[in-house]
């Protein structure tokens, strides 16, 4: 819990004076509140994901930031102005919207030179700046042709090229890929970020896929039910989750709760009795002793072996109850002697390996950093 | 077996033409008798195009039909315009108060008896001239009015459906892109339902065209229009250039729907064109 702390001070110091500052921002819908007290910094610059299941009030957000809802309380400043009260139509951001939204009335040129006529922009420097854009989402030469003449990949460049032509101060993007097959998805996810590095633009990205959150993402908000659990980079998110359900939410992982028997500065002991053992955790911990808590192991931190490994903490046995070979990795489901399942994860670096099979009895053994401690 | 039972569908295809199509085509081919009684063939001097010839010197037919084409096109005009807004406001503002009472009352003229319908603007038009002396007698201008007030409900009902359709994120889009919300309306909602909006002018026109039980209600002297006009022509018994006239109004009927079908054929044709197109698989 300590490190986490220090760990996203020097984030926030990393990445300089915050551009867009959400501050107490609630939304009600009559009685439900879709959005709860949500206050952030983002940096210039960044790519921000915000990471949630649906109906955990992600998009209702980036509706508010885009000027489609407005807040019930709370106020939403970009580049130190505040615009909570500004009309969409005069904000300095622009939206993605997740079913692209390209009026199907007009050609590929048209749509995104739309917003610069809106602004007054001169003919000519209109159709050099959609000409630039184009080439720069890779679709020089579809001027001419209309949405409907378009592959899902093209329109959804389309889209980007629309929202990105006004250069806005920021960009929000309502799940930008959520679209695409999983080939075309890996591929955009390395341009989208790719053309973001290019123009410098900040990005607001909502998405339920926490892959597509991972890859793109420097900084990932978890949500759940109207609030943020978690702000942190993916790597924060991943290593250490501050609670079970952004442990859960985020990859794979094994959850059992214990008591803490045993707490140290340095170090903690607890006592697990869906292992049947002690679990040793190498960092202290911000709860009482004797309290109850949650302990996060991720299946890939989990060593296997046929022998009993040396040491006396974090040695489990049990007998391997389902395989599942993915090609670069293989995950095993093992069976504890106490009914427990435990997920491992392991890569396949040998190609002619004796692979453990069903029914084998193994010993599992992690490091003593490998466990988080969640107290919620 | 086959056979045989296209030809039991053939001759009811042929009896149901007959039955609604049969009384039209009599029509029309007396239209060409050259008797000056209805129901006598003249076959020695018919065909003829007198009646035709007749029916163009005839200044009051000819001026009671500019009237109706004039009201039908000027209800249209105003049917189509508080039409959509009345849709627009119904399909995008959907937490307004009263707003079931609006969508009860504004297509409620469709179900409402025409003779109550007519009734009730024929009051109404008494009432307004005697306390504020506007309209001065019943005219063109109540007509217009009075069909304008039946015509809009249909045009509510079409342009309505149309904007179900028409999805918000692109209205959405087009303000986030810097369209004010009027600007938003007229290059983007309005041309999306640019198609109902015709139909809706069409179907208007129509029902105030050929409308009867209203316009007799609301009309004055010097404001016969075609459908009265022959009405009463009928009533003194039925003359041979009202054939004629009959014919020409079916003509342009039967052009008028022609057009509106391959209009429809067209965009359908089009729609699955594009339906087509986001289905193909990506590249």
């Amino acid at each position: 819990m300590t490190l986490e702390v220090t760990r996203q001070q020097t984030d926030s110091h990393s990445v300089g004076s915050p551009y867009v500052r959400l501050d107490g921002l609630t939304k009600k819908f009559g009685d439900f509140t879709a959005v709860k007290e949500v206050s952030l910094d983002i940096a210039r610059g960044e790519i921000f994901c915000l990471l949630g299941g649906s109906g955990c009030g992600k998009t209702t957000l980036l509706r508010m930031l885009a000027g489609f809802e407005a807040p019930t309380t709370g106020s939403i400043f970009i580049d130190g102005v505040d615009v909570t009260q500004v009309p969409p139509y005069e904000r300095p951001v622009n939206m993605m919207f997740q079913s692209y939204a390209l009026f199907p009335h007009m050609t590929v040129a048209q749509n995104v030179a739309f917003g610069l006529y809106q602004d007054g922009v001169s003919k000519d420097e209109a159709r050099d700046r959609v000409a630039d854009i184009l080439g720069l989402v890779r679709l020089g030469g579809y001027e001419k042709r209309k949405p409907h003449q378009l592959s899902g990949g093209e329109r959804q460049r389309v889209a980007l090229a629309r929202s990105l032509v006004k250069r806005p101060k920021l960009l929000l993007l309502d799940e930008p890929l959520g679209a695409l097959d999983k080939k075309l998805r890996e591929h955009t996810q390395f341009e989208l970020v790719n053309i973001q590095n290019i123009l410098g633009v900040t990005f607001i990205i909502v998405t339920h896929d926490q892959e597509e959150a991972m890859t793109l993402g420097t900084r990932i908000g978890v949500m759940r039910a109207g609030e943020i659990l978690q702000i942190g980079s993916p790597t924060d998110i991943y290593e250490f989750p501050n609670s079970r359900y952004v442990a859960d939410f985020i990859g794979s992982v094994n959850l059992v709760e214990g008591r803490l028997v045993e707490d140290e500065p340095g170090h903690v002991r607890i006592d697990c009795p869906q292992f049947g053992c002690t679990v040793f955790v190498d960092h202290g911990v911000s709860a009482p002793a004797d309290s109850i808590v949650s302990v996060a192991i991720r299946p890939e931190k989990i060593q296997i072996s046929r022998e009993c490994p040396e040491g006396a903490d974090n040695v489990v046995s049990g007998t391997i109850t389902g395989i599942a070979y993915l090609g670069d990795v293989s995950r095993y489901l093992v069976t504890l002697a106490t009914g427990a399942v435990v997920r491992v994860t392991l890569p396949n670096i040998f190609r002619h390996e004796t692979r453990l099979t069903i029914e084998d009895a193994v010993w599992l053994s992690w490091h003593g950093s490998a466990a988080v401690v969640v107290t919620r | 077996m086959k056979q045989k039972r296209s030809l039991v569908v053939l001759s009811a295809m042929c009896f149901g033409f007959v039955f609604l199509y049969l009384p039209l085509l009599m029509m029309i081919i007396y239209s060409f008798n050259a008797s000056r009684l209805v129901t006598v063939w003249d076959s020695a001097h018919s065909p003829t195009l007198a009646w035709y010839r007749e029916l163009w010197t005839n200044e009051e037919i000819l001026s009671a039909a500019k009237l109706s084409f004039k009201i039908a096109a000027l209800n249209a005009v105003g049917a189509v315009i508080l039409g959509t807004l009345a849709a627009f406001s119904l399909e995008r503002y959907t937490r307004f108060r009263g707003r079931t009472i609006f969508a009860l009352l504004t297509t409620a003229p469709m179900v409402l008896p025409e003779v109550i319908t007519g009734l009730s603007l024929l009051l109404l038009f008494v009432a307004l001239q005697q306390l504020f002396g506007w309209p001065s007698g019943r005219d063109a201008t109540t007509i217009t009015i009075s069909h304008i007030t039946f015509s809009m409900a249909y045009v509510v009902v079409v342009v309505q459906s149309r904007l179900a359709t028409v999805d918000r994120a692109l209205e959405e889009a087009a303000m986030d892109l810097g369209a004010r919300p009027w600007k938003v309306f007229f290059l983007i909602t309005l041309p999306l339902i640019a198609p109902a909006i015709a139909s809706g002018w069409v179907l208007s026109f129509i029902l105030s065209w050929d409308d009867i039980v209203i316009t007799s209600f609301v009309s004055g002297p010097g404001s016969t229009t075609l459908p009265q006009l022959v009405f009463s022509k009928v009533r003194l018994g039925v003359s041979p250039d009202i054939n004629a006239l009959a014919t020409i109004l079916v003509a342009g009927v039967s052009v008028g729907v022609m057009l509106l079908g391959l209009g429809m054929v067209h965009r359908d044709r089009r729609k699955n064109r594009e339906a087509r197109a986001v289905l193909v698989p990506e590249s």
